[in-house]
């Protein structure tokens, strides 16, 4: 009988401890089938940060390393800089990214560090248990905002990928979500384009991913990858935010 | 050998390099500047990396991401930078990553001064980060002992899986004096096959992590660092004595301050008076045993420590020495002003009397 489908090298055997319906497990799918295809996963160094994702050395099958809270764009920018060739990821949340470890992103995208981050922005801070996130947003009730985040409290959420995308070192930052068929092959593209202009040394790289947290947003699986497309999508604009034009080769 | 005039963080810096150290790490502060300055030039000439990171926490966090995939790496800073770096250095331990981190201390709290000072020994000998753990601290009294350390620091943080820090007075990175580039002993170094390098067909894949969420294996993980802590405590312990043969009264210093006391030491026993110098060379492990062997000879009277540091920190570990046998006076400074030879003179004066 052929074989139809088969679990990703990219992946190991390790059980997944993330929730039903957490976009978490098929991210990583993606991101580990797309350095399989590739061919990097033999020479790939992963960066795992402190969030839901923080086991996530235990599942991809590619060397890993677990950064503290928010530096794992540093940790990836020593790692790169010693190792140009090979294929450097950082695998970060957005209490991670962009709260606590803002700074360590942008210098790294400033810097134009050759690396590829994949932004698991779910709105919510989700291994703590619900806090507000930078990117909660307004209306949305957290454990740190019960009555919904206020404009006046906490300012507007943070839109990261247009952040980024500011800076000359960024070369390309997409918006993708995993709710359907359609937008996961378009994330899975992004993901492998990402790593393909990362080992052509074109700059940083940077893909956001629209994700759902069933047990902090109160929700069933269904429930809540359709209020990702009610509401996150509208605020968090799917697509490519930007794509900088390799550089052309210098004519001599 | 020829000697070559250098200045402290200068020679630091051409020390690491000697030493083969592959990438640099750090952040602008006075007053070790020096280094990262010297670093930019010199480092990539000599095939290593080097990135001025956008704050010491994101240093230390490079310095993890290298070390982590079997680099020799480095960072420099002064006491706040050093504050900004105790989160990653506490994951280094956990994570047993090696790595060496010169802290050039200058005076606190906060902003403090820029000049030098010694007020960073608790967070230098206890940890300084979260958490159960210990760096090896090496602490050099003139240019010459900074460029030894420095260079044996990347073999000693290779051999333990642990960082290792050089803390000196910011005095130090900045005089200039005569140096020899001499040989300093080499170790047999076990391979990183630890490394995140990529796997490159290896049948396993290697983790960087210090997260153990199993409480057991938790308490199993510290374990293994306190058998090694205690290896390094046998030994790494390092200590000189300066005519204690006969010392009725032991001075206590380290760094410039015991530059100082030796001055001292020679107008006291130019007027028939027996004192002598106690400096520990590594803070951490201090050299507890050597201390209390001296605490309890029968020529020694009394105790005076001399620090730049206002309370007196390494003095908690001359107590725990002593142990009450002899009294201990302190004479300190901070703020960068530095204990005179006439001070040391009479407090170990009167460190006599209180013994007698
Ligand atoms: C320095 C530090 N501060 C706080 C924490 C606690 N903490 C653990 S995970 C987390 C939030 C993670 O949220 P996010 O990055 O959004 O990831 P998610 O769990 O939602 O995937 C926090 C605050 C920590 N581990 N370290
Ligand atoms: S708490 Fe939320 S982010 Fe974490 S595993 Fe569960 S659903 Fe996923
Ligand atoms: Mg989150």
């Amino acid at each position: 009988m052929a074989i139809v489908y088969e679990k990703s090298r990219g992946l190991t055997d390790a059980e997944l401890h993330y929730c039903p319906g957490c976009h978490h497990g098929i991210i990583h799918k993606l991101v580990a089938e797309s350095l399989v295809e590739l061919g990097l996963l033999d020479d790939a160094i992963g960066v795992c940060p402190v969030g839901c994702s923080v086991f996530a050395y235990n599942y991809f099958s590619c060397d890993m390393q677990e950064a503290a809270h928010g530096r794992a764009p540093a940790v990836a920018t020593g790692i790169k800089r010693t190792h140009p060739n090979q294929a450097v990821f950082t695998y970060q949340g957005d209490g991670d990214l962009a709260s606590i470890g803002a700074a360590e992103i942008v210098h790294a995208a400033m810097r134009g560090e050759k690396f590829t981050t994949i932004f698991i922005n779910n709105a919510i801070y989700g291994m703590t248990g619900g806090q507000m996130a930078p990117t909660t947003l307004i209306g949305q009730k957290a454990t740190t905002c019960q009555s919904g985040r206020t404009k006046e409290q906490a300012g507007m959420p943070i839109r990261m990928a247009e952040l980024l995308s500011t800076l000359d070192g960024c070369v390309y930052a997409e918006r993708v979500c995993v709710t359907d068929m359609a937008n996961l092959n378009k994330a899975k593209k992004a993901i492998k384009k990402a790593f393909q202009k990362q080992m052509a040394g074109e700059g940083f790289t940077f893909i956001e991913v629209l994700s759902t947290c069933p047990t902090n947003w109160g929700m069933t699986p269904l429930k809540a990858n359709q209020w990702l497309k009610d509401n996150m999508v509208p605020y968090y604009p799917l697509g490519v935010i930007k794509e900088t034009a390799p550089e052309s080769a210098e004519v001599k | 050998m020829e000697k070559e005039l250098w200045k402290g963080n200068e020679a630091i810096a051409e020390a690491a390099i000697r030493a083969g150290c592959n990438c640099f790490f750090g952040y602008p502060i006075t007053p070790q500047s020096e280094v990262p300055e010297y670093m930019s030039v010199h480092l990539p000439k000599a095939g290593g990396v080097f990135v001025q990171s956008e704050s010491e926490v994101a240093a230390i966090n490079m310095v993890y991401g290298a070390a982590g995939s079997g680099m020799r790496a480095m960072t420099s800073s002064s006491s706040p930078g050093i504050s900004l770096k105790q989160e990653g250095i506490s994951y280094m331990a956990g994570a047993e990553l090696p790595c060496v981190i010169v802290n050039c201390m200058r005076g606190g709290p906060g902003l403090g001064t820029i000049q030098p000072g010694q007020g960073d020994y608790y967070q230098a000998t206890r940890g300084g980060g979260n958490g159960d753990y210990r760096t090896v601290v090496l602490s050099p009294s003139n240019v010459q002992e900074a460029v030894d350390f420095v260079q044996e620091a990347f073999d000693i943080a290779d051999q333990y899986r642990n960082p290792v820090m050089v803390v000196m007075d910011g005095l130090i990175g900045q005089m200039m004096e005569p140096i020899e580039w001499r040989p300093v002993p080499k170790r047999d170094l076990p391979p990183k096959d630890w490394a995140t390098t990529g796997r490159k067909g290896r049948d396993h894949h290697n983790v960087i992590n210090s997260l153990y969420m199993d409480p057991e294996e938790c308490d199993r993980h510290n374990e293994h660092l306190w058998e090694k802590y205690a290896l390094m405590e046998k030994n790494e312990v390092r200590w000189e004595e300066i005519s204690c043969e006969d010392a009725e009264v032991v001075i206590t210093a380290y760094g410039t301050p015991a530059r100082i006391a030796l001055t001292a030491i020679e107008m006291l026993r130019e007027e028939g008076l027996k004192v002598g110098l106690f400096r520990p060379i590594t803070l951490w492990p201090f050299p507890e045993d050597a201390l209390r062997k001296l605490s309890k000879a029968g020529h020694v009277k009394a105790f005076l420590d001399v620090e730049m540091s206002s309370c007196g920190q390494m003095m908690d570990d001359v107590r725990l020495s002593v142990e009450g046998r002899k009294p201990i006076r302190y004479l300190g400074h901070a703020g960068g002003v530095m204990p005179t030879a006439e001070e040391i003179v009479d407090a170990a004066k009167a460190a006599l009397k209180e013994g007698a």
